[in-house]
């Protein structure tokens, strides 16, 4: 009888995992100052948790190193910075999407031949020679693609249990070769964007359409003038209330900040970059990259399903007993992830004027992944944000295009970037074990 | 029956348990378990591993369904058959591994599934006054900031966070699993400072423990379980330490007898 009633009750004695674990407090929490946040701001830096300090010198590091040894120094040039923004927008909508799974601490391999599916979709369906669609009916119907094949893919790893790896590397293939019948239908080269009917024109536009320079002024102030009374407001309020809230002068150079990344970007696409006639103004990809940025950032951070996802990368124990349903978050994660990815897919059609078999869904998800986790994103989930897409997106693709310029080949390109994430993954373990030893010694 | 409970204070409990089994296939894990919770008052749970005192737990969380028996909810039968059965309630419990996202932060966790919106978006202002007030009314003061990442916590910290969102939600029961069993001496005298406010806000508490110490610190009253069997149950000043070991350890005190019989004379054992 004792050793029945022993065993019923022994899975319930669990190791206590509340020892204490004292990691320094974000900055902006304590500090009342500029002056106090500028040094809680140090200590957590020498303490090892630097947040993007280190996808901001890297991005610095390739900018002096390139501009150095590009041929005539044409790197900073405004033609290859707009290129550059045009190539990395590829990665960093993918990273978008990506970063959506990887906080769950799943990864999802496949989405670089997903979005190709969808991209391939829609590129088929504005051929004035068949399908005939208009182009906004072919980018919901290549969109729609992605989602289902986003569904089917969450429901095998979060109903059936899979693991993510198995289930999206399995995808990698099915769905390049799903690609290549779609891309070989009816045709005997691939589709191409070129062409002067109007719905194949809307599409190679999304990438290398610009807007006017003057409405290019207009809408940058617009937005920056926007998210500036968001912040001054919002801050302004908690501050009032009494709440936890960033120091005035941290607002302030928060806005001032985005004023003059905008400033410079609306600058740098207004110079006219043509070798003949006229190629000025801010290309419409970036619009688009932003207004994916901000959707999905408000959904992570201000919406109940972002804090889900944030709380089952945490603590998946715990989101079930908070009686979240985490079947369905996830497998909504993955079709975000595999939405966005075909968002990306499309633009990376448009940038190539057409679809083709030669498309690497294989190397453009390891450049998403490479990405966000540059950045300082956890492959074990629960810690990162959308802007970290955007700027690991500009590290990988600012050496995707410097290598290009340089005229490396793109075996040198594989080299160099997984070179570049082995040493991004190592310095983020490195600077973390010493975090967590460092704060043991000061208990 | 051999249920033995001793002479209680007036009213009715918050919770009863009547004749609770509860097996799991052939292993009967509660025997005929009577338990009583009152308001206002700490009841410490004690007995040895694998006593039943998780499982007992458990069932009145509605993670387990009882087999047979009664619970009473203020004097009403009530069927706690799912954690929201509870939940409904008022009652709130606190696990060993508290549950808690270590990257988000303490407003977060405290209201992580039952969050606050504002025109669909999540109202990140209100629910910090809320969590702020809860835990400024607990005396929870050591945190440096609200919106500090819970991983940050020290272990009392932690475990005063998890009571706080255990008892925000208007709870009227608590149960509280080995909430020192990691802790240090400063660190436990907070956590029980803060079971005493808990009972002084009129909740009723459970607090599932080994430590004999704690116990006799903050317990009102004592209920011990021996082998799936609820063997004693009474007023913390009816016991003393050897009382209490003898009933976790063999299910029996022959000195206890002749204290409780003795119609809670100060005289008897020691």
């Amino acid at each position: 009888m004792e050793q029945r009633v022993a065993r019923a009750e022994a899975p319930e004695r669990a190791p206590d995992p509340t020892a204490a674990a004292t990691i320094d407090v974000p900055p902006e929490l304590v500090a009342q100052s500029l002056g106090e946040w500028l040094r809680a701001w140090l200590t957590r830096i020498r303490s090892g948790d630097s947040g993007v300090l280190p996808v901001i010198l890297a991005l610095l590091i390739i900018t002096i190193v390139f501009q150095a040894i590009s041929p005539h120094n044409v790197f900073l040039s405004a033609g290859n910075l707009v290129n550059l923004f045009q190539q990395s927008a590829v990665f960093i909508v993918l990273a978008m999407g990506e970063i959506f799974v990887i906080l769950l601490g799943e990864i999802d391999l496949s989405i670089g031949y997903a979005g190709g599916v969808g991209a391939a979709v829609t590129v088929q369906l504005v051929q004035p020679a068949t399908a005939k669609w208009p182009w906004w009916a072919a980018i919901i119907a290549g969109l729609a693609v992605c989602v289902v094949i986003g569904a089917v893919q969450g429901s095998l790893v979060t109903r059936l249990r899979l693991s993510s790896l198995i289930v999206t590397l399995a995808g990698l293939l099915i769905w390049q070769g799903t690609m290549l019948i779609i891309l070989g239908l009816a045709f005997s080269g691939y589709p191409s964007l070129a062409g002067l009917d109007s719905n194949r024109q809307v599409i190679y536009n999304l990438m290398n359409g610009t807007i006017d320079p003057t409405i290019s002024w207009i809408g940058a102030a617009i937005v920056v003038i926007a998210i500036g009374a968001l912040l001054w407001f919002g801050d302004n309020h908690r501050r009032r209330s009494g709440l936890v809230a960033p120091p005035v002068s941290l607002t302030v150079i928060k806005i001032a900040m985005i004023a003059i990344v905008a400033i410079a970007v609306v600058a740098i696409c207004n110079v006219n970059r043509a070798a003949f006639g006229t190629l000025a103004g801010v290309p419409w990809v970036i619009p688009i990259v932003l207004g994916v940025y901000f959707a999905w950032m408000m959904v992570l951070q201000r919406t109940k399903f972002g804090r889900y996802v944030y709380a089952i990368g945490g603590n998946p124990e715990a989101a079930r007993r908070a009686g979240i349903n985490l079947a369905a978050v996830r497998t909504l994660c993955f079709v975000i992830c595999t939405f966005t990815a075909g968002i990306g897919l499309l633009l990376y059609a448009s940038y190539l004027g057409g679809m083709s078999g030669n498309v690497n869904g294989g190397q453009l998800v390891l450049y998403a992944i490479a990405s966000v986790v540059l950045a300082g994103t956890s492959l074990f989930g629960g810690r990162g944000k959308v802007l970290h897409a955007i700027l690991g997106g500009l590290v990988i693709g600012g050496i995707y295009n410097g290598m290009g310029l340089l005229g490396l080949d793109v075996r040198w390109q594989f080299i160099v970037t997984g070179l570049v994430l082995l040493v991004a993954i190592t310095i983020d373990s490195l600077s973390r074990r010493s975090a967590t030893s460092g704060s043991a010694a000061r208990v | 029956m051999g249920q033995v409970i001793k002479d209680s204070p007036a009213g009715e409990p918050r919770f009863k348990a009547r004749g609770v089994d509860k097996h799991f296939g052939p292993v009967q894990a509660l025997t005929q378990v009577d338990l009583d919770l009152y308001a206002g008052q700490v009841t410490a749970l004690c007995g040895d591993n694998g006593a039943g005192k998780s499982v007992l737990t458990k069932c009145i969380a509605g993670i387990y369904e009882i087999d047979h028996g009664q619970f009473f909810w203020e004097g009403n039968p009530v069927h706690i058959r799912a954690p929201r059965d509870a939940a409904r309630l008022g009652i709130e419990t606190v696990y060993q591994d508290l549950a808690l996202a270590d990257n988000l932060d303490i407003v977060q966790n405290m209201f992580l599934g039952r969050e606050r919106l504002r025109n669909g978006l999540l109202n990140e202002d209100d629910m910090e006054r809320a969590a702020s007030k809860t835990l400024a009314d607990l005396r929870v003061t050591t945190v440096r900031s609200i919106r500090q990442p819970v991983a940050s916590l020290s272990g009392g910290q932690r475990q005063s966070v998890a009571v706080a969102k255990a008892v925000m939600w208007n709870s009227k029961l608590v149960m509280l699993d080995e909430p020192t069993a990691a802790l240090g001496v400063v660190q436990t005298k907070q956590v029980l400072d803060l079971i005493r406010r808990l009972r002084d806000r009129g909740l009723a508490v459970m607090v599932i423990s080994h430590n004999l110490n704690d116990v006799f610190e903050v317990a009102d009253r004592i209920a011990v379980v021996h082998l799936g069997r609820m063997v004693t149950q009474g007023r913390a000043t009816d016991f003393d330490r050897q009382t209490v070991v003898d009933y976790m350890t063999t299910g029996a005190s022959s000195r206890a007898g002749q204290r409780a019989e003795g119609n809670g004379a100060k005289s008897g054992a020691r």
